[in-house]
This record gives C-alpha cells, sequence and structure tokens, in this order.
C-alpha cells in the first residue's frame, strides 16, 4: 500500500526522497552494506570498465528489442484508423479520443473525463467506452498507453533524438522544469471545463491534433504540434510528456496499480545511471542510484510508461518486464 | 535592506520553478486563446442533423470524428486549428455538399459515441440544422420564369445526391445527371423533405402566361443544404441560416 501511496505521490510530482535505515527491508540493508564494501566496490569498477572497453560502446549501443516492437505498435494502431477510414474497413471507426472498434465503443479516458466535466452528463457509450480502454491499459501499465500508443510520443522521440545530437554539439540545452507543474496543469484544466463548459485542453491537446490530422488530413493544427516539438528540440527535454500531458497523468492512476510493471533488481545493478539517461520520467528510476533502493526487488512507480527504454539501456539486465502477483510463474 | 544570498542549489531551484510557472502559463494561455475564435464569431457554421446548441455541442463533441466516417455523401468535415475551442467539431458546407439524407436514418447522429449530435432524434423530419432563405431573389431562374438545361453545377462539380429513381441505395455525382427543365425547380425537385419547399406564383393576380415562379420555404424545413447545393446559379439563390439553438425535440 504504502508503494502504490509514493508511487502515486511521484506520479504527482513528489521529489523522490532519501529513506532511514528503518524504511528499508533487512534483506537490502545488507545488500547496500555488501555493496559498499570497497572490494565490491573495486569489482563494480572493474565491470564498467570491461563494459566500456568493447568497441561496440556508445550511447546507441542498445539493443532496442522493445523500441521495434513499441514503434511498430504505434505505427500500427494509428494506422488502423487511417486505413479503417480510407479504404472503408470499419475496423476502428473514430480518431483517439473515441471509436468504435469492430462496433465496440472505445474512449480516451481523458477525453472523457474532459466533456463530462465541460457537458455536466453522463453518456453511457462514454462509460462502455472508458471502462474497457481503462481495463486494456490498466492491464498493460497505465502509460503505456503514451509509448505504445500515442502518436505525439512517437515524433516526440524523434525530436528528443534531434535534441540529443544537439545537446552534444552544445546547440541546445535541456532546462528542466517542476513536475508539480503537471498537476496543476491538470487542475486547471478540469476546473476549466467544469467552469467554462468548453473542453479547452481538447483544443490544445497535440493527441488528438495529430491523430485527426492522420486521419481526416492536415491542417493548420500541427502548427501547434509543430511549436512543442520545437520546445522539445531547443529548451526543453520531452516537455509536453513530461510536464504537461493531463493524458498521461490520467493513464499514470490506472499504471499505479497495473499488473504489468518493470521490475528493479538490486543485486544486479551496477548503479551506473544509465537507465536514468534515457528514461521519459527518470524520477521512478530513483532506487537505482546507490543505497536508495527500499528492497532488493522494486517495482517502478505509477508514472512509468513501460517503454522499455531502461531495460535495453542496462547492461546486466537488473531491469527487465514483470507481471505482479504471479509469484513468478509468469 | 540587505539581500539575502541564495546558494547556487537555491538559485537553480528558484530558476526551475520560475521557468515552470512561464511555461505552465503558456500552455493555459495558449488554450484560453482558443476562445477568441468563438468570441470573436469568426465562424457560423452549418452543423450536422441533429447537432446540440452551439455551446453544448462543443462541451459534449469528443472530437473524434465517427459522424464523417459514416456519411455516404461526405458531407461532415471537422473544423482545423483556425476554429479554436471547435477544432475537431463537425460541420457541413452544404454549397459544396450537402446532407441529403441519403443515409435514410440519420447515420451521423448514431455514429455519434457522445449524443453530441442529439439521440433523440431518429428521423430526418425532425432535424433542426437552420432554414433555408431565398438569399438572392432576382438571381433566382423559377423567379425570373427561366428554365434550366444541362449540369446543375457543372460538369467538375464533385457533388453527390441520391437519385431515387436511379439507384435506390448509392448517390450518384450530381454532374452525372443532367436536366432540362422547362422551368427551374430543382430546389423543390431535389428536396429530401416532403413539404418543405414549394414553387408558388409571385402574386395572387399573376397573368397565366407568366410562368415565373417563387420558391417559398415552409416549417418544415430542415436546413440540410440540398436546395443550397443544387442551385444552378453562381452563387447559390438561396442559402441556408444555421440554427445555434440545438434540435427542436
Amino acid at each position: 500500500m504504502r508503494g502504490i501511496v509514493q508511487s502515486i505521490k511521484g506520479l504527482l510530482g513528489g521529489a523522490p526522497r532519501k529513506l532511514s535505515q528503518d524504511q528499508i527491508t533487512e534483506a537490502a540493508r545488507q545488500l547496500h552494506k555488501f555493496k559498499r564494501q570497497p572490494e565490491e566496490r573495486k569489482k563494480r569498477i572493474a565491470l564498467i570498465h570491461e563494459e566500456l572497453e568493447q568497441p561496440s560502446y556508445s550511447f546507441t549501443h542498445y539493443s532496442f528489442k522493445w523500441r521495434k516492437w513499441r514503434w511498430t505498435s504505434i505505427i500500427l494502431i494509428n494506422m488502423l484508423f487511417v486505413v479503417s477510414f480510407h479504404f472503408d474497413v470499419q475496423l476502428v471507426e473514430g480518431a483517439l479520443t473515441a471509436s468504435r472498434f469492430v462496433g465496440f465503443h472505445m474512449a480516451d479516458l481523458n477525453s472523457a473525463l474532459q466533456i463530462t466535466l465541460a457537458h455536466k452528463h453522463i453518456v453511457i457509450n462514454l462509460v462502455i467506452g472508458t471502462v474497457t480502454v481503462g481495463i486494456l491499459w490498466w492491464l498493460v501499465g497505465g502509460r503505456a498507453f503514451c509509448s505504445w500508443a500515442c502518436p505525439y510520443h512517437l515524433v516526440s522521440e524523434w525530436a528528443e533524438m534531434v535534441h540529443l545530437w544537439m545537446a552534444g554539439k552544445g546547440w541546445a540545452s535541456d532546462l528542466p522544469l517542476d513536475r508539480r507543474m503537471r498537476t496543476v496543469l491538470y487542475v486547471i484544466f478540469a476546473m476549466l471545463a467544469l467552469g467554462t463548459g468548453y473542453t479547452v485542453f481538447e483544443a490544445i491537446s497535440p493527441v488528438g491534433i495529430l491523430s485527426r490530422a492522420l486521419i481526416y488530413g492536415a491542417g493548420v493544427a500541427l502548427i501547434w504540434v509543430g511549436l512543442l516539438l520545437s520546445v522539445e528540440v531547443f529548451f526543453i527535454r520531452r516537455f509536453w510528456c513530461r510536464y504537461v500531458c493531463p493524458i498521461g497523468m490520467t493513464y499514470g492512476f490506472l499504471g499505479s496499480v497495473a499488473p504489468l510493471v518493470i521490475e528493479y533488481k538490486l543485486e544486479d545493478c551496477l548503479h551506473e545511471g544509465e537507465c536514468r539517461q534515457v528514461c521519459l520520467v527518470p524520477h521512478v528510476l530513483e532506487m537505482t542510484k546507490k543505497s536508495r533502493a527500499e528492497d532488493v526487488t522494486m517495482s517502478v512507480g505509477a508514472d512509468c510508461t513501460r517503454c522499455g527504454m531502461c531495460i535495453e539501456a542496462c547492461p546486466t539486465g537488473a531491469l527487465n518486464f514483470k507481471i505482479r502477483g504471479t509469484g513468478g510463474l509468469l | 535592506m540587505m539581500e539575502k544570498k541564495l546558494t547556487p542549489k537555491q538559485k537553480r531551484e528558484r530558476r526551475t520553478l520560475l521557468m515552470s510557472i512561464f511555461m505552465g502559463a503558456g500552455v493555459v494561455g495558449s488554450g484560453l486563446m482558443a476562445y477568441l475564435p468563438l468570441h470573436l464569431q469568426w465562424e457560423s457554421l452549418l452543423r450536422p442533423p441533429g447537432a446540440l446548441a452551439e455551446k453544448d455541442l462543443l462541451a459534449a463533441c469528443i472530437k473524434c470524428g465517427q459522424c464523417v466516417q459514416v456519411c455516404p455523401v461526405e458531407a461532415i468535415f471537422l473544423v482545423d486549428g483556425e476554429g479554436g475551442l471547435g477544432v475537431g467539431v463537425p460541420y457541413i458546407d452544404a454549397r459544396k455538399q450537402a446532407c441529403d439524407f441519403s443515409c435514410d436514418a440519420t447515420q451521423c447522429i448514431l455514429a455519434c459515441p457522445t449524443g453530441a449530435l442529439s439521440h433523440d432524434i431518429d428521423k430526418k423530419e425532425q432535424v433542426n440544422m437552420g432554414v433555408a432563405r431565398l438569399a438572392r431573389p432576382n438571381a433566382c431562374l423559377a423567379r425570373l420564369g427561366k428554365g434550366f438545361r444541362g449540369k446543375a453545377r457543372g460538369a467538375d462539380f464533385d457533388g453527390l445526391h441520391r437519385y431515387m429513381e436511379i439507384d435506390r441505395w448509392n448517390p450518384i455525382k450530381i454532374s452525372d445527371h443532367p436536366y432540362d427543365l422547362e422551368l427551374c425547380d430543382l430546389c423543390v425537385r431535389e428536396c429530401p423533405i416532403e413539404g418543405a419547399i414549394s414553387l408558388e406564383p409571385l402574386s395572387e393576380d399573376q397573368a397565366d402566361d407568366d410562368k415565373s415562379r417563387i420558391p417559398v420555404v415552409h416549417d418544415k424545413c430542415v436546413g440540410c443544404g440540398m436546395c443550397e447545393m443544387i442551385c444552378p446559379v453562381e452563387s447559390a439563390a438561396i442559402v441556408i441560416d444555421q440554427n445555434r439553438e440545438g434540435p427542436k425535440v
């Protein structure tokens, strides 16, 4: 229970804090102590050196075994909408905000929330749609929506690559923002919908704009998406997904209790921090810092998008996908 | 007064906080900017059948375009970015492609997941998108006593219409259906709603050899825009005045 509370606090923007010794399990404490021994440290340093000396080593040495599936998933899901409309297959009618999948209602949780607040009616189709979509994304980890379905996430990932390349050349820098900003914006957009009766967020949501542009054709609304991407390229790495998007936060709540998580094994970790460098939401990987893990195995928090980049980045396999509550059967 | 010295860490934190407030305000500000087009009423659009009153429509519409997808004549489009808060909300450009109820029922309403197109409506006669008005009586061929021969909107016009006598199930191009009329009655002839519009004499004491007539719009008109689309003069003599108040039922 405390894990879930901590995980939601992190989602809302709470800063990770150092735990007192009595909050760490005995096994983890022993392991931390063991890892602090000089000879263990030497061993770790030697391992890292060995890793660095491998000729293939660079920031592009990752396997990308998950990324290729993830990109395929994003493209496939979005193409299903496009193909369904243009070839009149009627498989998935609508856009990412709401659709019918072979006739069955689907609705994006955040869009449904916005219009329910604005219109002040409970619409039964939306209830059916959100419950269906909610269960689906809950199963695979809440914010998995972001990294496995959201079209903006994909273009933002490309913008991030440009940003990192430019940062490497010294042409761009990342100004970190306060993560509590997203919680404040979440409340503001909810209040705006409730108070004004307009779905203000929907007007500027790059997710809806992109999804509609793909299906119904490009328009001037894409200028806004371009503007957001240029902010991400030049000033603030992953600005929208990290600090703004209420959609991510809505799915994040589901993710706090989702069965599919990334699991961290303290024993295998060399504490290099490569995972945190590739992560969209590095605060969820706080336990990978030295002496921070509460337990010998830990689940990564609610804000995690289950993108698998940390798994790809980790040279020792200390991070992996896991299905909770199956007692290691899966 | 003593300036409080801040440590580099405090300075960094303060900069982060200020930057966050600035960027957050920017995002909210951009959202609020979307009010402008509405406030200034830059656009007055014909909405699809069953559309709620303008403000409720914008609130209830989930901007998914399922209505766009089911329309057999592809009359419905989604508003682009310049629509501000109305972005992604459906509209019809009747002159380009009117709703002619080729779908028999009101498919767009059935497709709408949120009731932004009101589910209270299930017959075309209940629709209340607007009402037709003879905007340029001096251009109206019937009023001039003229007939019409040829393709109503020219050979290049892509608009579709279902001609019951030709194909009960599929709409065809208007340009594939030329007319030869002694007196132009296209707006009356192609109106999908019975009793919505009729040609009447200009006055009670009109001479018998004066064949000119004037189209008169009746209460039954639902504002589908078929008359506006088919009107052969450029620009249309008859147009739709949009109803912004939502359905009557």
